[in-house]
C-alpha cells in the first residue's frame, strides 16, 4: 500500500515558499473555472448554446435555493457570489480528483493529483473566510456596541455565562465546519486507496459511487452552512 | 506505545460511530414516516434527508479525522 500522509507533498521550494501539489492543483482548478465562466460570458447569446444553458440552469437553481435559506432578495444578491464560489469550487475539485487513473500520475514518489481539499489548509482557509466574514457583517449591520454585548452581557449571571459559552461556540464553528469537509474528502481518499489495494477490480466501484455521492453532498452542506452563518450575521438584532 | 495507538484508533472510531448511527437512524425513520403519511412530499423530504444525514454524520467524521491523525500523523 502506498504511504498515506496528512500533509501535502512539496514539489519545489522558491525562496522559502513551498509549492505543494495541492496548491498548484488548486490554482489550476480555479483558473479553469474562471476561464470557463469568462468564455461563456464573452459568448453570451440570447438563444443559449449548450454550455451557457447548463451554467444558467445551475446558477438559477442555486440562486433560488439560496433565496429559500435567506428569505430576503437583498441578502441573497449580496452573498450569492461567495456562497456559489464555495459550492462550485468544492464540487469541481472533489469531482476532478475522482477521475479514475489520475492517482497513478506521479513525479518520483509524489502523486500529482491528490485531492485539493484533502489538504487541511485549503479547507481551513475557506472556513476562516466564512467565520470572519460573519463577525464583520454583524459589526457592519449592528455596530460595535451590540457586537460586544453579544459576548459580554452583564445583565444577569446566567446571561454572562451563556455569552462566554457563545465565544467557545464561535471557535467550535471553525473546527466543525472545516473538519466535516476535510474528514469526508480525506476519508474518501483513504477508503478508495485501501479498497483499490485490497482488490483492484470491481470491488472499489461501490465505494467510488459512495465517495462521488458524499463529495456532492458535502459541497452542498458546506455552502448551506456558510450561507446560514453569514445570513444570520446579517440580521439586524 | 505502537500497540496502544492502534487500540486508541479502534476505540475512537468504534465509540464515535455509535452516536451518528443512532442519529441517522432517527432521521431516516422519521423521513420514512413522513413519506408514508404523505407520499406527495417524498421528493422534498428525500433531498432534505441527505443534507440532514450529512450534518448528523459530522460527529462521526470528527472521530474519523482524529483516528486518521493518530494513525498517519
Amino acid at each position: 500500500m502506498p504511504p498515506i500522509n496528512l500533509g501535502p507533498s512539496v514539489l519545489f521550494t522558491i525562496g522559502g515558499f513551498n509549492f505543494t501539489t495541492t496548491f498548484i492543483l488548486q490554482l489550476l482548478i480555479s483558473w479553469s473555472i474562471a476561464y470557463m465562466l469568462i468564455y461563456v460570458a464573452n459568448h453570451w447569446q440570447k438563444v443559449p448554446n449548450k454550455p451557457q444553458l447548463i451554467l444558467e440552469m445551475i446558477f438559477s437553481a442555486a440562486y433560488s435555493q439560496l433565496d429559500k435559506i435567506t428569505r430576503d432578495h437583498d441578502k441573497t444578491k449580496k452573498i450569492f457570489p461567495l456562497i456559489f464560489t464555495f459550492f462550485f469550487f468544492i464540487l469541481i475539485s472533489n469531482l476532478f480528483t475522482l477521475i479514475p487513473g489520475l492517482g497513478a500520475i506521479k513525479i518520483g514518489d509524489i502523486s500529482l493529483f491528490r485531492s485539493v481539499l484533502a489538504d487541511y489548509s485549503a479547507v481551513l482557509m475557506m472556513t476562516l473566510i466564512t467565520v470572519f466574514l460573519s463577525q464583520f457583517l454583524f459589526i457592519f449591520y449592528n455596530g460595535w456596541l451590540k457586537y460586544l454585548k453579544k459576548w459580554f452581557n452583564f445583565s444577569n449571571p446566567l446571561a454572562f455565562i451563556l455569552g462566554l459559552m457563545d465565544i467557545i461556540g464561535e471557535l467550535a464553528k471553525v473546527l466543525s465546519l472545516s473538519f466535516r469537509l476535510f474528514g469526508n474528502v480525506f476519508a474518501g481518499e483513504v477508503l478508495l486507496l485501501v479498497m483499490s489495494t485490497l482488490a483492484p477490480f470491481v470491488v472499489p466501484l461501490p465505494f467510488f459511487a459512495l465517495t462521488l455521492f458524499s463529495s456532492v453532498i458535502q459541497a452542498y452542506v458546506f455552502a448551506l452552512l456558510s450561507a446560514i452563518f453569514i445570513s444570520s450575521a446579517m440580521e439586524i438584532v | 506505545m505502537e500497540v496502544l495507538k492502534y487500540v486508541g484508533v479502534g476505540l475512537c472510531m468504534g465509540l464515535g460511530a455509535i452516536g451518528p448511527a443512532i442519529g441517522e437512524g432517527i432521521v431516516a425513520g422519521r423521513a420514512l414516516e413522513a413519506i408514508g403519511r404523505n407520499p406527495e412530499v417524498s421528493d422534498k423530504v428525500t433531498s432534505l434527508v441527505f443534507v440532514m444525514m450529512a450534518i448528523c454524520e459530522s460527529t462521526g467524521i470528527y472521530a474519523l479525522v482524529l483516528s486518521l491523525i493518530i494513525l498517519f500523523a
